[in-house]
Order: C-alpha cells, then sequence, then structure tokens
C-alpha cells in the first residue's frame, strides 16, 4: 500500500510564540520531518548593553510573559555573582517561594490550557467552562493560586518587581502569607483531582533515547543554581553553561540551537524529574508512581506528568517555606549591603521549561559590557525536531491520516511547553 | 443576560500576537476568579496561545506586541482590514515597549552582536499606531486585567471609556504606599499615568513609566524634585526611555 503524508502547520497554536511543523511522508518514508521557531527576533544580549545593574532584571523579565520570575531570578544572580553580593537568607527563601508560585502556574496553564484540549478532543479548554465546570474550576482555582503566591511574593505575577540585585524590595505581610499557606493546603486535593484527570488521558506511546540535563542539588529537588548533570553522565558546574549548551545556528530557525553529549538534549520538568526523582517529596512521588511515572522515562509526553508531579512537589515545599518565612525575624533583613564593582556572573535557574542561564559582565560603573542568556526552549528545539522525525516515522502505518499526524505532532511540540518568544528573545 | 435593562454586546473577539513576549495576552487568562463572567461577555473566535479555533469572524481585534519585520507589516494589515475595532494592548503595542532599546544600534550591529555572521530580518522598531490605524490603545507592561475587566464593561454596555488622566502618586496615596523618593529611590510615579494600582512601589521598585506619561505631567516640577534628591539626568533618561512611552531628550514630538 503506498502511504503518503503531509502535515503543514503554519503558526501552531495553544503554544506561547510562533513556529510551524512540517513532515513530508512518502511511500511509508520520512522525506521530511521539521520543527521551525520563525518568531520575530527581539536582540535582547544587544538591548542589555550599557544598562546599569538595576535596569538589567527589569529588561529580561519581558522576555518571557509566562516565566518572567525565572528570568529576572537568574538576571539579579548573574549580577550578584558579577558583584560578590551575597543575599540575605530571608530574601533567598522569598524568591524561591515566588518561583514556586511561578512553577505552579506556568505548569497548570499548560497542562489545563495547552495540553489537555488534545485529550479531550477540544480546540481549547474554553469550552470546559460550561461542559465541564468541575475541570474547568481546577484549572482556575491551582492557576489563581500559583498568581496569587507570585503577587503576595514578587509584587506581581508577570514582570515582578520585588526581585532585585541583593535581595528583595518589600517582605509580604504575615496575615497574607498565613492565608497563602491556608489556600495551598486546600488546594492539595484539587491537585489530586488533577492527577485522576491525567490518569484517564491517553497519552501517545513513544519514546526515543535522549540525553536529559537538569540541576542537581544535594538530598533537595533543584531550583536556584547547583551543579548541571545529565543522563549520560555530564556533571560540571554552572559557570561552565557554555560547554553545557553549545549554542549554534539553524538556518530555518530564528531560535537557536544546542547540543551537549549527542545531537540533541531536552531540559524541563521530564529533565529534572529523570535526574531527581529521589528528591521529590514524598507526595509527588505518589504521584508519579499513581500515574505510572518512574526514571528514566524517555517518553516526551511524560513532560505533561512530570510538570502535574512537579506541582505537588511545589504546594508541599511552599507550606514548609512559608512557616520558615513566618519564623522569620520581624527585622531580618532582606536587601544586602554592596557597592557595584567590575566583574563576571553566571547563573542557572531551573525555571517551568529547563535550565535558563545569564551571564553578564560589568564594568565598575555597574554597566553591562557583554550579555548572554541562553533559554530553555533554545536547548529543547533541536531534540523536539529530532523527535518529529523519529514520531512520524513511527506512526506513519496503516490507518494513519494527515489529521491525525497533524495531531500527534502538535501534541509533540505542546509536550514541550515550548516558550518560542523566549528561545528567540 | 441583562444589566440595567441593557442587553450586552458581547463581541466577538479576536487576539493577536506580534514583537513581544506574550504577556499581556497571558493576562486575559489571569484573574481567574473572575474569569467565567470576563469570557461569558465576549466571544473569543481566534486566539492562536489558548486555541486552535481560528475564525476569522472577530469585530474587534486585540493586538499586543509591536511591528519589527515585514511578514508583521503583512498580518497586521489584513486583521486591521477584518476588525471593526482595533486594540493596542500592552506597552509594546501602544509605544513599541522595551522592544525599542534594540534601536540604539543599526540593525546591522544587533545582529553582529546576537547571531554573528548569520543575521535574521529586522527592522526599526515600530508602534502599531505607526503601521495601521489604532482604535483604542491600552498601555502597561504588562497590562491591568483589573482595568482591562472595567473597559469591556463599558464595551459591552456601549459607554464610554475614560482612562485616568491624573499620575500613579495618586494611587500610592491610596493604598498608602511610602513614597518611593523618601526612601532614596527615583521614581516616574509623579509623571506616569495611573490606572494599574502602583504595584511597583508597593513591592519595593519606583515606577518605570510603563504606562507612558499623564494627561499633563509636570516635568518642570519632577526635575526640580530629582535634581533636588540628586538623582543625574542621565538616570532620569535610562529610565524615561525605557518603555518608550515619554518622549527622549531632544525630540520635541511623543513617540
Amino acid at each position: 500500500m503506498k502511504l503518503d503524508l503531509n502535515v503543514d502547520v503554519h503558526h501552531l497554536t495553544r503554544v506561547e510564540g510562533h513556529g510551524n511543523i512540517v513532515v513530508r511522508i512518502q511511500d511509508g518514508k520520512v522525506q521530511e520531518a521539521r520543527w521551525d521557531v520563525v518568531e520575530t527576533p527581539r536582540y535582547f544580549e544587544a538591548m542589555l548593553l550599557n544598562k546599569h545593574y538595576t535596569a538589567a532584571g527589569i529588561l529580561t523579565a519581558r522576555i518571557c510573559g509566562i516565566c518572567s520570575i525565572g528570568h529576572c531570578l537568574a538576571s539579579v544572580r548573574a549580577s550578584e555573582a558579577a558583584m560578590g553580593v551575597g543575599v540575605p537568607d530571608l530574601a533567598g527563601r522569598l524568591r524561591l517561594l515566588a518561583k514556586h508560585g511561578e512553577t505552579l502556574q506556568s505548569h497548570v496553564l499548560h497542562l489545563f490550557f495547552l495540553a489537555a484540549p488534545d485529550f479531550l478532543g477540544l480546540d481549547s479548554a474554553l469550552p470546559l467552562m460550561t461542559e465541564n465546570p468541575t475541570v474547568f474550576g481546577l484549572a482556575a482555582r491551582l492557576k489563581g493560586l500559583g498568581n496569587r503566591i507570585c503577587d503576595a511574593v514578587a509584587g506581581r505575577t508577570t514582570h515582578p518587581v520585588s526581585i532585585q540585585v541583593g535581595g528583595m524590595g518589600a517582605r509580604p505581610d504575615p496575615t497574607v502569607l498565613r492565608s497563602l499557606r491556608q489556600q495551598i493546603e486546600a488546594a492539595v486535593p484539587d491537585l489530586a483531582a488533577t492527577a485522576e484527570v491525567f490518569a484517564g488521558f491517553d497519552i501517545p506511546d513513544f519514546e526515543r533515547e535522549t540525553e536529559f540535563v537538569s540541576l542537581k542539588a544535594d538530598g533537595q529537588y533543584p531550583w536556584i543554581g547547583g551543579r548541571v548533570v545529565s543522563t549520560d553522565g555530564v556533571d560540571r558546574d554552572e559557570h561552565e553553561y557554555r560547554e553545557l549548551t553549545h549554542e549554534y545556528l539553524n538556518e530555518n530557525n530564528t531560535s537557536k540551537w544546542c547540543k551537549l553529549s549527542r545531537d540533541a538534549f531536552a531540559v524541563g520538568a521530564l529533565a529534572r524529574f529523570n535526574n531527581n526523582h529521589a528528591a521529590l517529596h514524598p507526595a509527588a512521588r505518589k504521584v508519579a508512581a499513581d500515574l505510572n511515572l518512574s526514571p528514566v522515562s524517555h517518553n516526551p509526553f511524560h513532560c505533561n506528568l512530570a510538570q502535574l508531579v512537579e506541582c505537588v512537589h511545589v504546594a508541599h515545599e511552599s507550606i514548609a517555606l512559608i512557616d520558615e518565612i513566618l519564623a522569620a525575624p520581624a527585622d531580618a533583613p532582606i536587601m544586602a549591603d554592596f557597592e557595584p564593582r567590575a566583574g563576571e556572573g553566571i547563573s542557572a535557574v531551573e525555571v517551568p521549561r529547563g535550565i535558563l542561564y545569564h551571564r553578564y559582565v560589568y564594568d565598575e560603573d555597574g554597566r553591562i559590557t557583554e550579555a548572554d542568556c541562553v533559554i530553555p526552549t533554545t536547548q529543547n528545539n533541536a531534540n523536539i525536531h529530532l523527535d518529529m522525525g523519529a514520531l512520524a516515522a513511527q506512526f506513519a502505518t496503516r490507518g494513519m491520516t494527515d489529521q491525525k499526524l497533524e495531531l500527534l505532532c502538535s501534541m509533540l511540540v505542546r509536550a514541550y511547553d515550548p516558550c518560542i518568544s523566549c528561545s528567540v528573545h | 443576560m441583562r444589566y440595567l435593562g441593557i442587553e450586552p454586546i458581547r463581541p466577538r473577539v479576536g487576539v493577536f500576537s506580534f514583537t513581544c513576549c506574550e504577556g499581556c495576552v497571558l493576562q486575559l487568562a489571569n484573574k481567574e476568579e473572575t474569569l467565567g463572567p470576563f469570557l461569558e461577555a465576549i466571544q473569543v473566535v481566534n486566539f492562536r496561545e489558548i486555541s486552535t479555533e481560528k475564525g476569522a469572524d472577530y469585530e474587534i481585534a486585540l493586538v499586543e506586541g509591536s511591528i519589527s519585520r515585514d511578514d508583521e507589516v503583512e498580518r497586521l494589515r489584513q486583521i486591521r482590514d477584518q476588525a471593526k475595532v482595533l486594540v493596542a494592548l500592552g506597552t509594546c503595542a501602544v509605544f513599541g515597549g522595551v522592544n525599542r532599546l534594540k534601536d540604539v544600534f543599526s540593525p546591522q550591529e544587533a545582529n553582529r552582536i546576537v547571531y554573528g555572521d548569520q543575521s535574521r530580518e529586522t527592522a526599526p522598531i515600530r508602534a502599531v499606531h505607526e503601521v495601521v490605524p489604532v482604535d483604542l490603545s491600552i498601555p502597561g507592561c504588562p497590562i491591568s486585567k483589573v482595568e482591562l475587566e472595567r473597559i469591556v464593561q463599558h464595551v459591552a454596555l456601549d459607554l464610554p471609556w475614560q482612562f485616568p488622566e491624573y499620575p500613579v502618586c495618586v494611587e500610592c496615596k491610596q493604598r498608602f504606599t511610602v513614597c518611593m523618593f523618601d526612601k532614596g529611590q527615583l521614581c516616574l510615579g509623579p509623571l506616569t499615568r495611573a490606572g494599574c494600582d502602583a504595584p511597583c512601589p508597593a513591592g519595593g521598585l519606583g515606577c518605570w513609566g510603563c504606562r507612558g506619561p499623564a494627561a499633563d505631567p509636570n516635568h518642570a516640577e519632577f526635575d526640580a524634585l530629582v535634581a533636588r534628591r540628586g538623582f543625574s539626568r542621565a538616570q532620569v533618561q535610562d529610565r524615561l526611555s525605557f518603555f518608550g512611552g515619554f518622549p527622549t531628550e531632544g525630540s520635541e514630538e511623543k513617540p
């Protein structure tokens, strides 16, 4: 039987930013399978030049509308590393709490609004409002909770204001924190209900072995700084980010591509899970077991499940963090005393979609002379591209149609939760 | 559903993104406690970031981002042809936003810095109104969902909308935020249009002016204030040029 298939998606929907899918199959053989990022470039690494250190975090937050807290945090950490600034302990806890809020809102946005409609046969999550108000309610409540944590701690969810070089600009009111703590405890059943919803989804059976890269911290699930490890045995310091990413250009993309031990690697929730499963909160490990998710999974569609597991983890860790913050003395410092100085600083932060690196060089006036940002989706793009070829080859069988293959390819890209504007920046 | 005896309009809305971070359209899905009623007040027929439906029969187009490439100009013109009402959503669409900071370099130089010898297409940044006529401009980086809800209520009931004319300082006073100048920080609050509810000073950060100028900003008094508090002209200019909403030094007109 002659099997010819064509997929041509211009501006894929339900992802952040603009990307295209092209797949051509002739006589059952894959002739072409591409994931192309066509987003307009923004040139942040040029914009950052000559900017004062007080502007860098505010500017780079604008790289991303979803993970702006992660960008701001990576930015201020790089500036602090360059200027030798030690951040007060309480400020560090507040930053991690804000990041957990962002992880929750970003993962929930992806799980319910971007990924779930494919499994439910819908164009979007909007019809759920009337057709399945229980599921829509879960999505709205959990995303709202993530946003409220960010608003309370970082001053705002999108483009935070309190995360500044040296520490934090404000400490949240204890009453607000106690209320958040109650809301997070009340959200635990919502997360369990979400796991039940996703356990019922028919996840495509597809694997392609790749290298998973993430941060690793001693005995803890990693979020901010530390070693960078991979399933291929890489173990390096975050400062060696260039040897960990090897950015290069691809002619069909405005985003750069990356590689490490192989042609491509993956970062994000599944990579963190694969490398740090043992450090998850017991409640999160239990959800993973209930979802039949175990390390090392090479099925990229499992990224959705890993995000869900991480939601449970950050909810529990946020409760503990709030208790620590509430226990800190009222006069505990949240901002370091420092003077700007010349130097180079590199910072790695696990943001929702994977490891984000920022590197700056400062002059003695505290102005940037060199800047570099390596974005998680930039690191994933080559891997998505190679997955696309393997997926097309595996599913180019009798009974496959253009429409079904288009859906599978679209779901594959969505599983990575790409932040395309970010990847181009 | 009727309100004060009026049948709400429920306009068909399309949502479109250009050169930006897509953070403004993300606000549409925020403020979850009123997300249901908000989405009932409008009909979303085209919104790439959250829906596969690609309806072409929208009456209102919400456009975020600035314009930096020829294919964007073409796409924006098609949207303008279809929409009865075109709304510039957010600071990038209204003023060009931080994207304008790229234009201190030529396209060639910006490309050399980021892409080396393999340059990508880019042009000097334009706000949406510099390419097609705009019916309503909603500033903010990002936009305020609370303010947007108020605007949608007005549209749904066919009432005229008016932005606050006063500066951000008024909203700091309303929420009892200590003045950033009294904390030793520079702040553009005295010049910048209110309506955001002043979240930045409340979080310990002086205003950076993302919403552009208030109706009649008192530049003379502001200049005297920052000089008195010891801020340099360069510091003030850095900030005024950050979001593209204020006239830059040497230019006569507002951008």
